[in-house]
């Protein structure tokens, strides 16, 4: 049999929330750049339907105004996102989509504002803190990646058992190279205790194509299609 | 029933004259209300009475103009069935008033202007002008503007989801109590879906859309035509608050509205709010429109008609729908979690006629309030002569170099564009201070647009007509240097009171400087923005034209700033050019070492900048070039640094065959100059030599260092460590 380079291997739900303003971009990256199906779901869905993996994406979901993600964990799709995890489904929080998961519970910590006080959006170096994981298993530990933030409460905070808990289970997915914004343990993404859900600050669809500056970031969604293939 | 006084006529800033025109047009004395609307509607601001006869001189006509003046927003055809839509608009008074929530609003201004027009927008570039932030009195009080300003933008423009990727920013004194902000903003959409802001079809439903009518920015239009005194301070809550949040739901739904067919024309609210989208979408479309204000979703109780008419609540659209399909876009609004209420219908007597609980509060002919407001021919002489040539010593490169590269002006403002988000969406193939241009790619077409914003307010007040020349010469010039081809252009017209005939003789000769450029460069002005009245105090800003011009380009590995590989050849495509004393006196030099202001801006030749810009898109395009940057402020020398200051840290040994002071050989900033680096000098010099521009090789890269020679003399010797850490540490330091 002859495999087609365009054969679709999987399917991506991506979820919109009223604000969410990176959805078009993971939609672009895991549908064009990685060349997999992808379908948006509206926040107020019951259902995620026949999805392999979800993203919950960057943005300001209803803008954001209490404290991030603290409504949008509300809607009616998080129900579904929860089911979804709670199944083995894996969850990818970005940026505002990494505020929600951990407003809703199902990652530890909080995001605080950044040490300077400041919204910073540039290019930063992330070290790979485990490849065992379905979003890493295509990269080492220890590889760098070149990937870009861009948020203004990104400082990953949690007590300091929630710390150890997460470096004892190696549950660090991804550290800051030059910590931008005061995390700690340099922490920019983690996983769930199942290492089905993942959260991070940085936007690896922003770096999926070499034109936008990196292409490191496909990585991530390269090992979510390596991980359901192989399921 | 309120009596007009003939002072509460003045408070409105009408003129005896005004108001003996309105009562002709109504055929009678108009009422508080209709006293209202017509001072928003017949504004400088809203009716461009000062300039509108000199405007006409612009050439708005192209061969890929789809929309030129009037609407929303320009609309230029960039193939493949695609179109953009841009504009550039200031919101200069709002931001000194309240900088946070004046730059917010600014941005989301001008972002429903795009909207509106049915196109997505996919970028915002801010071009902002500020008082000297070390200034022993005003210092602190610029510092809080800046900082304010620059919040208010990343504000609305991050949560909104539009990327801020480009821009300038400039101090001097005479932006002292008058800080400019102007923000340029593009979007883009099919050629078949444009909408236009016309209402149509007797008996359709007006409809109402987006955030509650608050009383916030009442008689915010008239402010911005007006002279700031002390009292302007006190001016606070005619600005009004932005929400972006409310603003991206409302793209949103309204994209999504346009689809379903049902919408007839749209248009935003923005300054003189209902007023003006009401009576602007009815005379367009040679119709009438009557509101009933009932309906009007409100924020707050008791509100009278005049503070519905004239607020400036942000975030709110008025559309017409096709009779008996109003359900579907009302079903769009719903999902989104936006109010839609039909507040009127279209009629066929051409007249905005409003209704409050039933009674008619305001009648009035749309066309009349609308196109025909007064138009003045305000008298002009001669534009202020700035002072003599100052005996200025010679100073040491070596020095000077560094202190340069931190002024204020040129040094890096990465402290203000990481606040940005200047990635979202992914297609920012160059962001701010990578190449002279920014770049996006256009997902749709698969080809790429080139944008930037140039003004140089030091140059127009010594020769408003020869800067605004010059203005839209860097325009193209940056776009050129990315090989991009610009095709057209926006612009905003920053200047003093018209009302003094100085003043006036400056818009006249910038007007005209760029009705000259922009026919030579072939880039029509598709739309703009006049701002005037930018005065505190009696004391005038510079004139400042900022131009907004915008290029096309195939989609690629851009061509940037820094030089790449050591061992290959800088090349300086126009030559070293000449310099005097006289054309000193605009330069960043002058500024900063000399703090004069004199003589006349550098001399153009638009002949032979076309010739260099054609040259080095064909370098670009053949591929012979590894870096490039154009010489603008700060000139040679600066230039020269900024090419050092890539990642892999690639210098340059510099060796200049050339007669100039040393000073002015570095600093002079005579344009239609780019730097290359080439591995292929020969085939560069033979483009240079086809084109009849000069391209002399200047030196060669190396490892490390930057040294620049005037023949065997060195003038200077750099670390390039040394020069970077002045370029990019600077910028915080002042603002401490």
């Amino acid at each position: 049999m002859i495999l087609s380079p365009h054969l679709k291997l999987m399917k991506f739900g991506v979820i919109v929330f009223p604000g969410s303003n990176c959805d078009h971009d993971a939609f672009y990256a895991v549908s064009h750049n990685l060349g997999q199906k992808a379908e948006f779901i509206w926040h107020d869905s019951h259902s995620l339907g026949d999805v392999d993996a979800v993203i919950l994406p960057g943005g300001f979901a209803y803008g954001d105004y209490l404290r991030c993600g603290a409504i949008a964990k509300f809607s009616p799709v998080m129900g579904a996102v929860r089911q979804f995890a709670a199944a083995g489904g894996l969850v990818l929080g970005i940026c505002n989509g990494f505020q929600i998961l951990v407003e809703a519970g199902l990652l530890p910590g909080a995001l605080i504002r950044n040490r300077g006080l400041k919204f910073i959006c540039r290019e930063v170096r992330l070290q790979v803190a485990t490849a065992n994981s379905p979003f890493t298993n295509t990269v080492h530990k220890g590889q760098v990646l070149r990937v870009p933030i861009a948020h203004g409460e990104g400082c990953y905070f949690a007590d300091q058992h929630t710390l150890d808990e997460l470096e004892a289970e190696d549950r660090v997915l991804f550290r800051y190279v030059g910590n931008p914004n005061g995390s700690l343990n340099d922490i920019a993404g983690i996983l769930n205790r199942e290492r089905n859900v993942m959260g991070m600050m940085p936007h690896p669809e922003r770096a999926s194509d070499p034109l936008m500056g990196s292409a490191d970031g496909l990585t991530v969604f390269q090992s979510v299609l390596q991980a359901v293939v192989k399921a | 029933m309120i009596a007009l006084s003939p002072e509460l006529i003045a408070q409105h800033q009408l003129t005896p004259s005004e108001y003996a025109k309105i009562v002709d047009i109504l055929g009678r004395e108009p009422n508080y209300t209709e006293l209202g609307i017509f001072s928003v509607m017949w504004s400088e601001h809203c009716s461009y009475k000062s300039s509108r006869l000199h405007l006409k001189k612009l050439p708005t006509r192209g061969r890929l103009v789809v929309q030129g003046p009037g609407e929303n927003a320009g609309i230029i055809d960039i193939g493949g069935g695609y179109v953009i839509a841009f504009k550039i608009e200031s919101h200069n008074h709002p931001s000194f008033i309240e900088p946070f929530q004046g730059a917010a609003t600014g941005v989301g201004g001008i972002l429903r202007d795009i909207f509106t027009m049915g196109a997505r927008p996919i970028a915002v570039l801010d071009s902002l002008r500020f008082g000297r932030l070390d200034d022993s009195v005003t210092g602190a009080r610029n510092r809080r503007i800046l900082g304010g300003v620059v919040s208010g933008i990343a504000h609305y423009g991050n949560c909104f989801g539009v990327p801020t990727i480009g821009g300038e920013t400039i101090f001097e004194s005479c932006y002292d109590g008058n800080n400019l902000v102007n923000v340029f903003a593009l979007g883009v959409c099919k050629k078949e879906e444009i909408f236009y802001a016309k209402a149509a079809g007797v008996g359709n439903p007006v409809i109402y859309v987006g955030a509650r009518t608050g009383r916030d920015g009442i008689h915010g239009a008239s402010m911005a035509s007006a002279e700031f005194t002390e009292e302007s301070k006190q001016k606070r809550p005619n600005v009004q608050v932005g929400d972006p949040f409310m603003e991206k739901l409302l793209l949103e739904a309204c994209i999504e509205a346009m689809h379903t067919g049902a919408v007839v024309g749209i248009q935003d609210m923005g300054a003189a709010g209902l007023t003006c989208s009401t009576c602007e979408m009815g005379s367009r479309g040679e119709v009438g429109v009557e509101i009933e204000l009932d309906r009007v979703p409100q924020r707050e109780t008791g509100m009278t008609p005049y503070e519905i008419m004239l607020s400036e609540s942000q975030e709110r659209m008025l559309l017409v729908a096709d009779k008996g399909r109003e359900e579907e876009v009302f079903q769009v609004f719903r999902k989104w979690g936006l109010e839609a209420v039909e507040i009127g219908i279209v009629t066929g007597d051409g007249k905005l006629r409003v209704r409050h609980h039933g009674d008619v509060v305001a009648e009035i002919p749309n066309r009349e309030l609308a196109d025909e407001a007064p138009l003045y021919s305000r008298p002009y002489t001669v534009p202020p002569r700035a002072g003599l040539i100052p005996d200025y010593p010679s100073t040491k490169l070596q020095r000077t170099l560094p202190a340069m590269l931190a002024a204020p002006d040129v040094c890096s403002k990465r402290y203000i564009w990481e606040q940005y988000d200047h990635q979202v969406r992914t297609n920012t193939v160059a962001g701010p201070e990578r190449c002279d241009a920014a770049i996006l790619r256009i997902k749709e077409t698969g080809t790429s647009i080139a944008m930037s914003l140039d003004g140089n307010g030091r140059y127009c007040y010594l020769s408003p007509r020869e800067g605004a020349k010059l203005a839209v010469a860097e325009c193209c010039r940056n776009l050129s240097t990315v090989g991009a081809r610009p095709v057209a252009a926006t612009n905003c017209l920053n200047f003093g009171n018209p009302e003094r005939p100085e003043i006036m003789a400056q818009l006249v000769a910038a007007i005209e400087g760029i009705a000259e450029a922009c026919s030579f460069f072939d880039t029509p002005i598709t739309g703009g923005n006049v701002s005037l009245y930018n005065e505190t105090l009696g004391e005038g800003i510079y004139p400042t034209p900022v131009m907004g011009i915008v290029g096309t380009l195939k989609t690629g590995e851009p061509v940037t700033i820094p030089f790449k590989n050591r061992g290959r050849k800088v090349m300086l495509l126009g030559g070293i050019g000449d310099c005097d004393d006289t054309r000193f006196g605009g330069t960043q030099y002058a500024k900063e070492f000399i703090k004069e202001l004199w003589g006349l801006p550098p001399a153009l030749d638009m002949e032979y900048e076309q010739r260099v810009q054609f040259a080095i898109r064909k370098m670009i395009a053949d591929g012979l070039v590894e870096s490039a940057h154009d010489l603008s402020d700060g000139g040679l020398a600066v230039a020269l640094a900024e090419c050092c200051f890539g990642a892999n840290g690639i210098g340059a040994l510099i060796e200049l065959d050339s007669d100039l002071r040393p000073e002015m050989l570095a600093y002079h900033e005579g344009p239609s100059r780019i730097l290359v680096s080439t591995e292929f000098p020969n085939k560069v010099a033979a483009i240079a030599e086809k084109y009849d521009i000069e391209a002399p090789v200047i030196g060669v890269t190396i490892d490390k260092g930057l040294e620049i020679r005037q023949r065997t003399i060195t003038l200077g010797a750099w670390e390039i460590a040394a020069l970077k850490t002045a370029y990019t540490q600077s910028f915080e330091t002042y603002l401490r």
